[in-house]
């Protein structure tokens, strides 16, 4: 690390303001990804700008649609009522995150900007539909989720932009959603793969629209088309639960490195996006499933 | 560029002159002289350097010195009365949760916050709070059984 000028800032305008163009400085809010990163050679820049006392982005409000401030934690998203009843995925997800103190420090806004295709609450953000709102000195632009990243640690923000909120829409009735990770170990992991699902059911139980999307399965987190193709129309049981598994398996772009092979992952996927859809299935239909939706709750999975 | 400001650690205030990169176990441990906080992994994984900022656990080797400015920071060395250990410490020793020591004061930490926040933990929950803190001695069997001591004393 080297010479750093610190600034914190407690207004967004003054933050702002002292990010400029952005050519030579970056906000940090919770610092779990920031300071990692500059411990791994991206160094850190000229000037570092706290915006962890912007008390204005902080805290949810959930009335139709959800708005959730940039610096809200994922402590807090994952202990909510109203995240956990209607936008469950995202519960799923933040409950996975890290441990108790990343959870503690970890915040949305850093977990979308950072813009790692392994990041649990993206699939969650995508098959909800979210969008995020970024604030530069020319005003507010809202941006959706699936086009705001562009690759791996590479978003379409400007870099005299700031992450101010995220909007996820109200659901219609019978609609469940679930995030399903798979991993070696529960605290401090990152996803081997993930799969995000939500669902909404007729009032015969028939699945009426589906979105799936793939974590750490490709440079940026995708949708499956073919894993939606594969459940719309069902009733969401068994064979259509296999053909979501093969198609999940087939839309999936993995790579191999130090956590798993390509083949595996593509495996996995596979498996793992047909249980998001089977819990996803199962919340729209009103059943109680536990959170975080993970693999040790699940039939069939050793426990 | 030195930065001056000033850190409050287990209720004392402590003027430093800080880098703008200077990560907050640093601080407590090269300005402040607090060397219960560990240095362990220094990349957010081994959970040795736990701290409470504002009452909630915090990995300080991933966390900016001068973002704490303006918040409580407890380190394992506020836990204790003076010379009277709390509880929770009392419990490691008796249950043999401490070995090598490394991980000793990331893991009180941790089950401090516990604590305060859910004074009666189910053994799950206890395994979950110390997800974040790596022993590589004790097999974590002692360590949750001290957790659970303290509490059950506590109720």
């Amino acid at each position: 690390m080297g010479d750093v000028a610190f600034h914190t800032a407690t207004t967004v305008d003054e933050a702002l303001a002292l990010l400029g163009d952005g050519s030579d400085a970056r906000v940090v809010a919770g610092g779990s990804d920031l300071i990692v990163q500059a411990r791994h050679g991206k160094s850190l820049p000229g000037t570092v700008i706290a915006i962890h006392r912007i008390d204005a982005l902080r805290g949810l409000t959930a009335g139709d649609d959800l708005v959730v401030g940039a610096l809200t934690s994922h402590a807090t998203l994952c202990a909510d009522a109203a995240v956990r009843s209607t936008w469950t995925a995202i519960a799923d997800a933040s409950a996975l995150v890290g441990s108790h103190a990343t959870r503690n420090v970890g915040t949305l806004g850093g977990n979308v900007m950072n813009a790692s295709p392994a990041m649990e609450t993206g699939g969650p953000l995508i098959v909800l539909g979210a969008s995020v709102t970024l604030r530069s000195a020319a005003g507010d632009r809202e941006v959706a989720i699936e086009e705001l990243w562009t690759g791996p640690g590479k978003t379409s923000a400007k870099p005299g932009e700031i992450c101010v909120a995220i909007t996820v829409p109200a659901q219609p009735a019978h609609t469940g959603s679930a995030y399903v990770r798979l991993e070696y170990r529960r605290a401090m992991e990152i996803a081997i793969v993930g799969a995000s699902a939500c669902v909404t059911l007729d009032d015969d139980g028939n699945v009426t629209a589906a979105k799936v999307a793939l974590t750490a399965l490709a440079p940026t987190i995708i949708r499956s088309p073919a894993a939606e193709a594969a459940i719309i129309g069902t009733d969401g049981h068994d064979d259509a639960l296999d053909a979501v598994a093969a198609g999940a398996s087939a839309d999936a772009k993995p790579i191999s490195d130090l956590r798993a092979n390509e083949d595996y992952r593509r495996a996995m996927a596979g498996v793992i996006a047909k249980r998001a859809v089977a819990v996803a299935a199962q919340r729209a239909r009103g059943e109680e499933f536990p959170i975080p939706a993970t693999p040790v709750f699940m039939k069939g999975s050793g426990r | 560029m030195k930065h001056a400001a000033t850190l409050t650690v287990n209720g004392m205030a402590y003027p430093v002159e800080l880098d703008g990169d200077t990560t907050l176990v640093r601080a407590i441990r090269d300005e402040i002289g607090l060397t219960g906080t560990k240095e362990g992994c220094d990349d957010c994984e081994c959970g040795a350097c736990m701290v409470m900022i504002d009452g909630r656990p915090v990995n300080s080797c991933t966390y900016l010195a001068l973002q704490a400015v303006g918040s409580e920071v407890t380190t394992v060395e506020g836990l204790a009365d003076g010379e009277t250990l709390s509880s929770l410490q009392s419990a490691f020793l008796d249950q043999g949760g401490v070995q090598c020591g490394f991980c000793t004061p990331g893991m009180l930490v941790s089950a401090h916050a516990l604590l305060r926040e859910n004074a009666n933990p189910t053994d799950e929950e206890v395994r979950l709070a110390l997800g974040g803190n790596l022993c590589r001695c004790t097999g974590y069997a002692k360590i949750a059984g001290a957790v659970m001591q303290a509490a059950k004393a506590s109720v």
